[in-house]
């Protein structure tokens, strides 16, 4: 069942820039571009330096696609499918987002499936 | 009188011309009288790029041979003079023309000729071979009288015949006496692939096809004739069927030679005769011929070396090739037939993307022995590197060639190979030599290879080149287009100008203009730096925000885990003890690791999002302000002890480099900048490799400038001598703001300084002499800038809305439970993920 989740007000997105939500014990970062009326939201954690920083990188496009660049070591995640433009075996979970009313939410279907992506390479 | 001895070189082809090269660059040129007999009407050109000709190229194009050359280097050539015999008793060579040299030392660079098979009718006109200019002209003859063409022989060379003929507009087909093209590189099924591809582009290709006669035909000039019955009619042909020695002049003097042709050499490439060198096609090493230029120009090495008394070898040369012929990539590395005992191979074939890849791996699957790869060559280099440098596979061979995994993304990344990995083998260069280069300077393919070579002979090794380039510049920090990302064609210089004369305060309103798309972290935070020097406006405004990195979003530096650290300004590194306790304090209420930095102050690490305001806030009330360890601006001042008490102090650095430090805080830059100020010589304070460095005299202050530490240390030079403190800042004013106005992003002072045409001097006719009359505005932009300064923790604790940012989430109080830290030396540090994953697991079972 598909369910949309209330996160938070227009209001606490930041112009152009991310934040983090805490969605169903999940880490959801939402990047907002006012001018363009768009909204992204993906997951936070950053498989390459394995910390849940995301929503704190600097977005943008690459040749015309919205991207974020990680804080952490700068690689690029697409804002519309999580993959990663330096390695596309690497990606982060995307998930539908809208405004409605001047209220940001999330939807929960895949939610509680889709844990963060790790590298292979994470030690075990 | 003349002590010279004299050494003849015969042939001057593409290795003749490689020893002489390197012979003129060695200490051994002094020693030698040199000659050389050239057969060819021209000096060395490069055959290995010969079918350029037809797209264009001219003879001096392919030129090998630097104008005015052999003059330079007093060489005496017999250009379109074939030596011809050899006395070996009175040490003396004859040619044609009838010149007699005397010769102490002799290298023989004769090449080889193309092998063409004693069909009968094989000497009727339009029947030609491909090896040098004046072949090629005689095929551009030929071809304009005719409508079809064969090349005789599917090798190598055939195949990119048979493209100058395809591209000549004939009808071409290729006919092969092997069951498959390129017999020797490749296996069967990358024989067979190659195949289908080379048919796709209408070329026709006959295998196992023995020419047996060539008469007259009927529609064409010539029919050829099959020992299986079939013929072929057709207006010219091309012989491409092997290369043979030219060794008849060695034999001529009795130098012994190879059952199947070739001078012997040892591992010297010295002949039966040690007077006597054979290097290149004609050289014959461990009953071995090679065909190709890189093993030819190893050998010129050796010879250089022997003769400079260095110990030179030739001890064999990878054969290993990659083509792209009539646009399809072909390679063949190492031991492509699997010959080696127990090696195990893995194929893998696409047939409708035409795709055939062959690796064969030793036994214990540890080591690659070689690989075929047609239809998709991209992986050539990761492979060929992992081939000459036993670098150990992993654990599953097969993802090296398997589609789903790219080539990239298994590909050993430039930064896996030791400096000792050949990246050329054409000119023998080595990562670490083009490491070195780049670090002397080079910074684009075209310097490399005008630098060392590399990537001049067949161009293989393009590529892997690049790739070393562009790790080796990153890591540098240098930036490769000047163009400052995709979303602006200028460079940081435009934009500043462009902000300066367009009055522009915002990024968007410079996107608009000036630029394409949303911009990206590179150009945005360039744009927020430009902005910031500019108009020094408060960073965290709401248009400027999205332009910051997270540290200076978050007024802190990153780390490792997501938490910051926070760096409060101790200017001149001069702090009282109620301020020292104050610092304890917080670190000790908020559970921060503390250290003391390499910049004389203190830095407490391991703060969480949430808890930056909550620490200022404290470090504020205790009279701290932000010490901008996140921005590019002005770091620290270090200072010595100075005349207040050092017994040799002439000048109070501490009290000096707090007034610097307090000017300059805050100044955004294209990079961090950092000064020091020494009370003495002795120079306690290193002020010497520092951008900004002031040094007490006796009669005043010495400034020295544009030094740095890090990554390329860089000694400071002096630039002006014993000035009064309000000159000293005057000049000091007028720099910054030159550096901030014309540096590119990512600078450091020194780079711009050295980058600068006419360097030192030019700056300073520009600061002392102000040559360019920007003086006064240099120093009022900078006035503005202190003027406007404020500490931009303080702003933002004053602005409940800028602080709603401080948190992790934004829809709960919860902080981030990936942050864990234990301890180590009585203090915390980050959990490495290990102990990370036990702590959760402790956490759950609670
Ligand atoms: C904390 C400190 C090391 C320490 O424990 O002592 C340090 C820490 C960092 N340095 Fe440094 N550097 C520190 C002194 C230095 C020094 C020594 C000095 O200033 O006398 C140098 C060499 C001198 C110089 O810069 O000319 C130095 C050369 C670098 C470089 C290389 C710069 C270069 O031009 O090559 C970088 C990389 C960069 O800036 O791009 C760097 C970058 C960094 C960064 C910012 C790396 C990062 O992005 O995370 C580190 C984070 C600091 C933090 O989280 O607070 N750090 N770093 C020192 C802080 C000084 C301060 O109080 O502000
Ligand atoms: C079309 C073509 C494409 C090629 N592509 C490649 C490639 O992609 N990669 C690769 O590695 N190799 C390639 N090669 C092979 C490469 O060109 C040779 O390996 C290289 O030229 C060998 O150099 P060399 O000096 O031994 O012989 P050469 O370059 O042939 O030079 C020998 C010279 O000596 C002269 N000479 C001979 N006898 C005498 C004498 N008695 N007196 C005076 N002069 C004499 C000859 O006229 C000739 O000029 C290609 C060759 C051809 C023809
Ligand atoms: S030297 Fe390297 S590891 Fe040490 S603080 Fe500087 S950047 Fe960090
Ligand atoms: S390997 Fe041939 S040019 Fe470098």
């Amino acid at each position: 069942m598909s369910q949309w989740i209330d996160v938070c007000d227009i209001d606490d997105l930041q112009a152009d820039s991310g934040i983090c939500a805490l969605v169903q014990g999940l880490q959801v970062a939402i990047f907002y571009q006012p001018g363009l009326q768009a909204i992204y939201a993906i997951g936070n954690y950053d498989p390459f330096s394995q910390t849940n920083v995301l929503s704190r990188g600097m977005i943008g496009d690459i040749a015309g696609e919205p991207m974020l660049a990680s804080p952490m070591y700068k690689q690029h995640f697409y804002l519309r499918t999580g993959i990663c433009a330096e390695d596309k075996d690497v990606s982060v979970p995307v998930y539908p987002v809208r405004i409605d009313n001047g209220r940001v939410a999330i939807k929960a279907t895949s939610m509680r499936l889709e844990t963060p992506l790790t590298l292979a390479a994470e030690t075990e | 009188m003349n002590t010279k001895q004299t050494l003849v070189v015969i042939g001057n082809g593409m290795v003749g011309q490689h020893f002489l090269a390197g012979l003129v660059n060695s200490t051994a040129k002094e020693q030698y009288r040199i000659v050389t007999f050239c057969e060819e009407p021209r000096a060395a050109y490069d055959r290995v790029h010969l079918s350029e000709y037809f797209a264009g190229k001219t003879a001096a194009d392919l030129s090998l041979v630097a104008d005015g050359f052999f003059e330079e280097h007093g060489i005496e050539i017999y250009l379109g003079d074939k030596a011809a015999t050899i006395d070996r008793e009175r040490k003396q060579v004859t040619s044609a023309n009838g010149v007699v040299v005397d010769y102490d030392k002799l290298v023989l660079a004769t090449g080889s000729y193309p092998f063409v098979p004693p069909v009968p009718g094989h000497e009727r006109p339009q029947c030609l071979v491909y090896r040098t200019i004046e072949d090629l002209e005689a095929m551009k003859t030929a071809a304009a009288k005719s409508k079809v063409g064969v090349v005789i022989g599917g090798g190598l060379l055939g195949l990119e015949a048979a493209k100058a003929l395809k591209d000549l507009g004939l009808d071409t087909h290729v006919v092969e006496f092997a069951p498959r093209l390129m017999a020797v590189q490749l296996d069967d099924g990358g024989g067979a692939m190659l195949k289908q591809k080379i048919e796709a582009l209408d070329v026709k290709v006959h295998l196992n096809k023995n020419t047996t006669l060539i008469d007259d035909g009927v529609e064409c000039l010539h029919k050829m004739n099959f020992a299986d019955g079939a013929v072929l009619e057709t207006d010219m042909i091309l012989f491409s069927a092997g290369i043979r020695p030219r060794d008849d002049i060695a034999r001529g003097c009795g130098l012994e030679v190879g059952p199947r042709g070739g001078i012997v050499i040892d591992n010297q490439c010295r002949t039966s005769d040690s007077n006597i060198y054979a290097i290149g096609e004609c050289a014959l090493w461990n009953g071995q011929i090679f065909g190709l230029v890189a093993p030819g120009y190893a050998m010129a090495r050796c010879v250089v070396a022997d003769l400079a008394g260095d110990v030179g070898s030739f001890t064999g040369a990878d054969m290993s090739t990659k083509l792209k012929l009539m646009g399809v990539d072909v390679a063949s590395i190492g031991d492509a037939h699997a010959r080696t005992q127990g090696a195990l191979v893995y194929t893998y074939q696409n047939g409708s993307s035409e795709i055939y890849k062959r690796l064969v791996v030793s036994q214990d699957k540890k080591r690659l022995l070689g690989a075929v790869l047609v239809g998709e060559a991209s992986g050539y280099s990761t492979l060929l590197q992992y081939c000459l440098n036993g670098i150990e596979l992993p654990d599953n061979p097969d993802a090296l060639i398997l589609p789903q995994r790219s080539d990239a993304s298994v590909g050993l990344g430039p930064d896996a190979l030791p400096a000792s990995a050949q990246i050329c083998s054409c000119y023998d260069v080595s990562k670490g030599s083009i490491c070195s280069a780049i670090e002397a300077g080079c910074c684009s393919v075209g310097d490399l290879k005008a630098q060392t070579k590399a990537g001049t002979g067949c161009g293989g090794c393009s590529a892997l080149l690049k790739s070393v380039l562009d790790s080796e510049l990153t890591k540098l920090g240098v930036e490769v287009n000047t163009d400052i990302c995709e979303h602006f064609p200028h460079t940081r210089q435009d934009l500043y100008n462009l902000v300066m004369v367009g009055e522009i305060k915002t990024f968007d309103e410079l996107l608009e203009k000036h630029g394409k798309g949303l911009g990206c972290e590179v150009c945005k935070q360039a744009v927020g730096s430009i902005l910031a020097s500019y108009w020094n406006d408060y960073i965290l405004e709401k248009q400027h925000i999205g332009l910051q990195d997270t540290n200076d979003t978050f007024l802190a530096n990153i780390q490792k885990d997501g938490t910051y650290s926070v760096v409060p300004r101790i200017a001149g590194g001069e702090i009282n003890p109620d301020m020292l306790i104050a610092l304890g304090q917080v670190g000790k209420k908020y559970q921060l690791y503390t250290k003391i930095t390499g910049g004389q102050r203190v830095d407490l690490f391991g703060a969480r999002l949430e808890q930056l305001p909550v620490i200022w806030q404290e470090l504020i009330d205790a009279g701290f302000e932000s010490g901008h360890a996140y921005g590019k601006s002005l770091r620290t001042v270090k200072s010595c002890v100075g005349s207040s008490w050092c017994r040799y102090g002439v000048d109070d650095s501490v009290g000096l480099a707090i007034e610097l430090e307090n000017r300059y805080k805050g100044l955004r830059a294209p990079h961090k900048i950092k000064f020091a100020v020494s009370g003495c010589t002795r120079e306690c304070a290193e002020a010497q490799g520092k951008d900004i460095g002031v040094i007490a005299t006796e009669n005043g202050w010495n400034l020295y400038v544009c030094g740095n530490g890090g990554m390329k240390p860089r000694h400071a030079d002096l630039f002006a001598t014993n000035l009064d403190k309000d000159t000293l800042i005057k000049y000091i004013d007028r720099i910054l703001i030159f550096y901030i106005r014309t540096a590119d992003r990512m600078q450091r002072t020194s780079v711009w300084m050295e980058n600068m045409e006419g360097g030192l001097d030019y700056l300073k006719s520009v600061i002392l002499d102000d040559r360019l009359g920007l003086g006064e505005q240099l120093e009022q932009q900078m006035q503005r800038v202190v003027e406007t300064y404020q500490c931009e923790w303080k702003t933002t604790l004053a602005d409940d809305n800028r602080l709603k940012r401080f948190r992790h989430f934004v829809n709960s109080e919860q902080g981030d439970d990936n942050v864990v830290f234990v301890e180590e030396r009585g203090q915390i540090r980050p959990a490495d993920p290990m102990e990370r994953k036990h702590f959760k697991l402790i956490e759950e079972a609670a």
